[in-house]
Formats: C-alpha cells, structure tokens, sequence
C-alpha cells in the first residue's frame, strides 16, 4: 500500500519534471547558443583591436601638454600597466581619493596631458576623448588578464568607500522602486534568458565585476565599468549617475572587495 | 565603583560607535546627493526616497511590524476601475507584457511605458525568453478561476503589490503611474481569459 503511494508520487513527479523540461530545454537551447557564440569568438575577442588602440594611445604624445601617459601612476608606480587594474579601486595619496581606473586615467590625462575631466563628465560613450578613455580602459584591463582580483581595504578612505557602496547597493528608488539587489540580491535568477549573478557572494561578484569591462556583441562597443554601472541606473530608472562620481566608485570598491580573490577576465564578452 | 566605570566605558564605545554611523549616513546622503544629475525625463529627485523604499532599503528585511504598517498604507493606494469593468483585450495584454521599455532617462516620454512583466514572470505557454526573479503566471487564470475575490486581489497586486508584500521587487503599475488604468485591464485579460496563451496551450 505504501509502496503504491510512492509510485503515483514518483509518476506525479515525473510527470511534473517532463513538463517543465521541455521549456527548459528551449531556455538551455537558446543558453547554449549563447555560449557556442562566446566560443566561436573567444579566439578573437573584438576588444582586442580596441585594446590595440588604446596602447597606441598610452605611448602617444597629445594634448595642450604634447605628453603620453607612459608616467601616468596607476598605483604600481609610474608607467605600471601589468595587473594595475586588478588593484583597483584604490586610495591615492596624490589626489587624496579613492579612485577607479577611469578617474585614475582623468586624472593622469590632466596633470599630464592638459586634457580637461569635463571631456568625459560631460562626455558621451564612445565618442571624442570619451572613445580614446574606453581604448585605454581596454588596454590597460588586458594587461590584468588571468590575474587574482585584489582590492586593499586596509586604508580607512578604502573601507569608508566599500561601506557606502554596499548601503548603494541597496538603496531603493525612483519610479519602479528598484536598486542593485532587485536584479543581483538572489542566486540563481535571470532577466529573460539573461542569467544574473548575485553580487552579495564572492563568486557572484567574481564573475560580475572580473568580466567588465567587456565588449557587447548586441551593440558592437566596448563598454567601461563606468558605462555598465551606468545603463544599471538607466534600468533602475533613477536619475543618471555623473561619469566617475563618488557613487560609481563605492560601489566599485563593494564589488571589487566582494570579489576578491576572483579572478579577472577582462576584457569579457558579453551578449 | 568598578561596575560603573565599566558602564561607562561601554557607553563611550556604544556612542562612539553611534556616532561612526551618524557619519557614515551623512556621508551616503551627501554622495548620493552629488553623484546623480537629471537627464532628459529621469529627474534628479528620483533619488530621494520614499518611507517605504527606505525602509526597505537594509541589508536585512525590516520588522513583521514595521512590514505590516507599510502595507496596510499602501493598500489605500489602490484604485479599482470606476465602470466595474476589470478586462480588456488580452492580445493587446500581452504586448503590454512583453515590451519591457519606459521610464529610463533615454525615453521621450514618461506616459508610453511597457509592463516588463516578462523581465521576471514565465507567462504564456509559448514565450521561452522569461526572466526568474518573479513567480511563474504560467496558467494563472485555469488554476485560480475567476472569482470577485482573485480579479480583485490580482487587479491590487498589479496596482502597487507593495500592498501585499511591503518591500516586494514588484513595481507599483498603478500607484506610480507606470501603466494606465486601460493596460492594466488588458493585462488582466491576458491573465485570466481562457483563450488566451497564458491558459491555453
């Protein structure tokens, strides 16, 4: 009799799990070409021409001071460019702030290069100097390929900004009442096929912040962490966040310290 | 006498550590109030919260209390349709559902916004590319029927499901004027009409 019992439940099961396979596996389908897409180009990652550029750039004397960035400090000391990314956010003392890749760059191509920040403050993605920044991001993350993600949370500055960029993390509003953790709160969830790694937990955060920046196959651009924390609060439906302001870099400082000991994949690859 | 200076001491490190957080809050405010500018249609004010979005901004979920009374608040949002009338056409619900834009700083308008009900809801039989974060809708109106109380309690849930769960990831359709009072029949029809692919297969 309860051998019985257990066989309707066992064929009530099976039953439910054919069901939902067939979906399934039209969701896997479309998953795997996804990924058979990913392999059949990871042989040539589009970002490289970009990051070709971007070295171009590094060694190029221009702006109102005729310089190239070759003594630009990238935190490993000046002309640094192999692993500077993965250490990244950090504090300078120089400019007494912590700092991302990007407004580390800002600040180099003004000290050294005469080139205002309000190029890219006001700047649009992948045009004028805005362009020139993402192929220099390019570059520069490249040279942090296969390396252990390893942000210093020692300095206070550091642990101030990792603080603020969890309570951002969190942080609801706007019209649709969402903020990061709507989207990246949970394991195992997905936006349409789009799957989403939680970025409370340190695998999350790995496979999130070490594969930005990253070139979109969808839009044929490279795209910074700038940029992507950027069409994050364009799909929040917030206000729009200013290129390299205080909030981008806490929450940079959350990832990245979440993160750590991920390894970097960048430049990724992405949908 | 050694028991107060003991209490003491705990009081200075308790205040101290209050005050650490008092900093570190008016540090937040400050940051977020400079890092966000308005652009086109997505205004700057969009980042100043409201009760319930604060309260449901902590690591943690707030107090079964403190829960309650944003519900109970919330549910005095909701509108039902004046006329009585609760479904419109589900073709034109489902793509309501399925368009997923509006309300971004890249829209022209705030008043032409899709539902996006598909970013987090598995709905029609025939729809594969459904997004997790939400429950499946999946037959929604076969399993459920169509009596007074489901119409209603699934009209107030689409009109601010905060009403029904305080810090749900849902949008408030209604409440926040995401979707019209006309969209939201037609995604009730593409709900529980039974020709359509929500229920059918």
């Amino acid at each position: 009799m309860r051998q019985k019992k257990l066989y309707v439940l066992l064929a009530a099961l099976v039953a439910g799990v054919g069901g939902l396979s067939s979906t399934a596996a039209l969701a896997d389908e479309s998953a795997d070409a996804i990924a058979r897409y990913r392999e059949m180009i990871a042989d040539g990652n589009p970002s490289e021409l970009v990051a070709a550029q971007g070295e171009e750039l590094w060694k190029t004397q221009r702006g109102p001071k005729n310089a190239n960035l070759e003594k630009c400090d990238l935190g490993l000391g000046a002309g640094v460019v192999k692993g500077a990314s993965a250490q990244m956010p950090r504090y300078f003392k120089d400019t007494g702030k912590v700092q991302d890749l990007e407004t580390r760059l800002m600040t180099c191509m003004q000290t050294l290069q005469g080139i205002d920040p309000k190029e890219f403050v006001n700047g649009k993605w992948n045009k004028g100097e805005m362009e020139k920044m993402e192929a220099l991001v390019a570059y520069i993350v490249t040279e942090s390929n296969g390396q252990k993600i390893n942000v210093d949370l020692s300095q206070p500055q550091m642990k101030k900004m990792y603080e603020l960029g969890k309570k951002a993390f969190y942080y609801r509003s706007g019209p649709m009442d969402f903020a990061c953790t709507t989207c990246h709160g949970e394991e195992g969830k997905r936006i349409r096929l789009q799957d989403l790694p939680d970025l409370r937990t340190q695998s999350g955060a790995a496979a999130g912040w070490g594969t930005w920046p990253a070139y979109r196959v969808s839009s044929g651009e490279f795209w910074t962490m700038q940029h992507r924390l950027n069409d994050c609060y364009r799909q929040q439906r917030t206000a729009e966040p200013i290129y390299g302001s205080d909030v981008t870099i806490a929450l940079s400082v959350y990832l990245a310290a979440t993160a750590k000991g991920g390894t970097v994949l960048t430049p990724g690859l992405k949908r | 006498m050694k028991k107060i200076n003991i209490i003491v001491a705990a009081m200075a490190v308790s205040s101290g550590a209050f005050a650490a957080s008092e900093d570190l809050n008016a540090a937040f405010q400050k940051m977020m109030d400079t890092s966000f500018k308005t652009t086109g249609i997505a205004d700057k004010s969009r980042m100043k919260q409201t009760d319930f979005q604060r309260i449901c901004s902590a690591e943690k979920e707030p107090s079964k209390k403190a829960m309650e009374s944003i519900e109970a608040t919330q549910l005095k949002t909701i509108r039902y349709p004046a006329d009585g009338k609760y479904f419109g056409d589900w073709k034109t619900g489902e793509k309501i559902a399925t368009s997923g834009k509006g309300l971004t700083w890249t829209d022209k308008t705030p008043f032409d916004n899709g539902g996006g009900c598909y970013n987090c809801h598995q709905l029609s039989h025939k729809e594969i590319a459904y997004g997790t974060i939400g429950p499946t809708l999946q037959d929604y109106g076969k399993t459920r029927g169509n009596a007074d109380d489901v119409v209603k309690y699934t009209w107030g849930k689409i009109y601010n499901a905060k009403a029904f769960n305080a810090c749900s990831n849902m949008p408030r359709n209604g409440d926040a004027e995401i979707l019209t009072e006309e969209q939201m029949k037609h995604l009730m029809a593409f709900l529980f009409d039974p020709e359509s692919p929500v229920n059918k297969k």
